[in-house]
């Protein structure tokens, strides 16, 4: 998400005007469906009371209450669509994260978890401005809400997604971004004709045409080189927003 | 709220009165979280402006602001996203020496914290005086990385950080309050976080 500091203004390209601010409450989430597509992801989706609806690149806060009013809460990326009955989260078990172990390990189909949402709406796509997404890791999330709620759309045509995992079977998701036309590129696998490496000047580059905006969702490690990737072929900074997630388990 | 079945902190409670509702310590590591790209600002061209209802604006540069008495902060951050960092310092020159220089007029009530980028975020012209602000460009007897703001940010550690704005390079003062990058988009227009004010709709 969004933290200690700093964005720029909306400036003549964002969405985000178009964006109804309405303050948020916490609510209750009931698991109704829970999965580890790897040992270290955990997907759940969410029946959520009162839900309001989201716009694609938006996150939700869970709260964790211990017996002794101890409360634990950390904020996700949502998966899903807006018109989706459920609201669908990926989360990345952390050592040592106390909420992220907790969902992974612990939390079952049928616990109900204190959730607030939809946060956020800087990292959101308006569905209508073309964009391009530079997306690695779980950063992938909020680009497949972008993809889903742009084939609900008919819209695909406005995003391109450029996913980066160590490999296929460590990116999240990596099948339904296949089937959604992103590029998938593997820094330590090979893939048909792509050796493995990060992505590339050549290869972005020519996804650019006619894109207003570009969002990068990624560790702040990956975030600094997409970020100098991106400027390098010509992107303007103004016009790429960034979500970093912090190692905050 | 029902408590969460199977949750039990496993956390050490932090030290007595220094840890705000719902967050935690994050201990050595400090979390780089930011919304654009994260600029390369130039010391040569950088000024630090102090405007708006001011009987007379002020323009400091790199050099000029470094001569002026410089002011450190030993103490606690919070970051809305539930970190806290215990015992950081910070130097660089306290917000009152600029305001003193600039001269606030009667009227000026609130602040619009301006950064290279476009970011930009509000404060209450009451929470950058009386030594609890500063322009800082030193942490941890080193210049402030890039990452965290460096060369240059605000400094207001009793609010939440995202009103600690990275690469600062103006403080404009208003009569009247306006939202900022973040407030626009969905945080609070205070964020104390001792009373947990981190979205629009809290207290």
């Amino acid at each position: 998400m969004t933290g200690s500091s700093t964005g720029p203004t909306t400036g003549s390209s964002g969405g985000i005007a178009d964006v109804t601010p309405r303050p948020t409450t916490w609510t209750t989430g009931r698991i109704i469906e829970k999965e580890l597509p790897q040992p270290h992801l955990v997907r759940l989706r969410l029946h959520v009371e009162d839900r309001q609806r989201h716009w694609p690149g938006q996150h939700y806060l869970v709260r964790l209450r211990a017996p002794d009013d101890y409360t634990a809460q950390r904020s996700y990326s949502v998966a899903s669509d807006s018109d989706d009955p459920l609201l669908e989260l990926l989360v990345e078990k952390l050592p040592d994260g106390e909420v992220s172990e907790f969902l992974a390990d612990v939390a079952e189909v049928g616990d109900v978890l204190e959730v607030r949402g939809p946060i956020g709406r800087w990292f959101t796509w308006d569905t209508t401005t073309p964009a391009l997404c530079l997306v690695g890791g779980t950063g992938v999330v909020p680009a497949v809400s972008m993809l889903r709620t742009a084939r609900r759309l008919g819209r695909t045509e406005l995003l391109r997604v450029v996913a980066v995992g160590r490999n296929r079977d460590s990116l999240p998701y990596a099948d339904e971004l296949a089937r959604a036309a992103a590029l998938l590129t593997f820094t330590r696998e090979a893939a048909g004709d792509r050796s493995a490496g990060p992505p590339t000047a050549a290869e972005l580059a020519p996804l650019l045409a006619g894109t207003e905006l570009a969002y990068v969702c990624g560790s702040s490690r990956f975030a600094g080189y997409a970020e100098e990737l991106l400027i390098s072929i010509g992107v303007d900074p103004a016009s790429i927003r960034v979500e970093q997630f912090g190692a905050t388990g | 709220m029902p408590v969460t079945r199977g949750f039990f902190r496993k956390r050490a409670e932090g030290p007595e009165g220094r840890l705000p509702p719902g967050q935690y310590d994050t201990g050595a590591g400090w979390p780089v979280l930011t919304a654009e790209a994260t600029p390369r600002v130039d010391t040569a061209t950088w000024t630090m402006s102090v405007d708006g209802l001011v009987e007379r604006p002020v323009a400091w540069t790199w050099d000029e602001i470094h001569a002026l008495p410089g002011s450190a902060y030993t103490g606690d951050i919070h970051c809305v996203t539930t970190w806290s960092k215990f015992d950081v310092t910070f130097k660089g020159v306290s917000v009152d020496a600029l305001l003193e220089a600039a001269g606030p007029r009667e009227d000026a009530r609130f602040v619009m914290a301006h950064s290279t980028t476009g970011y930009t975020t509000n404060l209450p012209l009451g929470d950058l005086t009386d030594g609890r602000a500063w322009v800082v460009w030193e942490y941890g007897g080193q210049p402030l990385p890039r990452e965290h703001g460096g060369p240059v940010r605000l400094l207001v550690p009793h609010l939440y950080f995202w009103k600690s704005a990275k690469w600062v390079n103006r403080l404009e003062l208003m009569a009247e309050d306006r939202p900022g990058f973040w407030e626009r988009n969905g945080y609070h227009d205070r964020g104390d976080p001792w009373r947990e004010q981190r979205y629009q709709g809290d207290e």
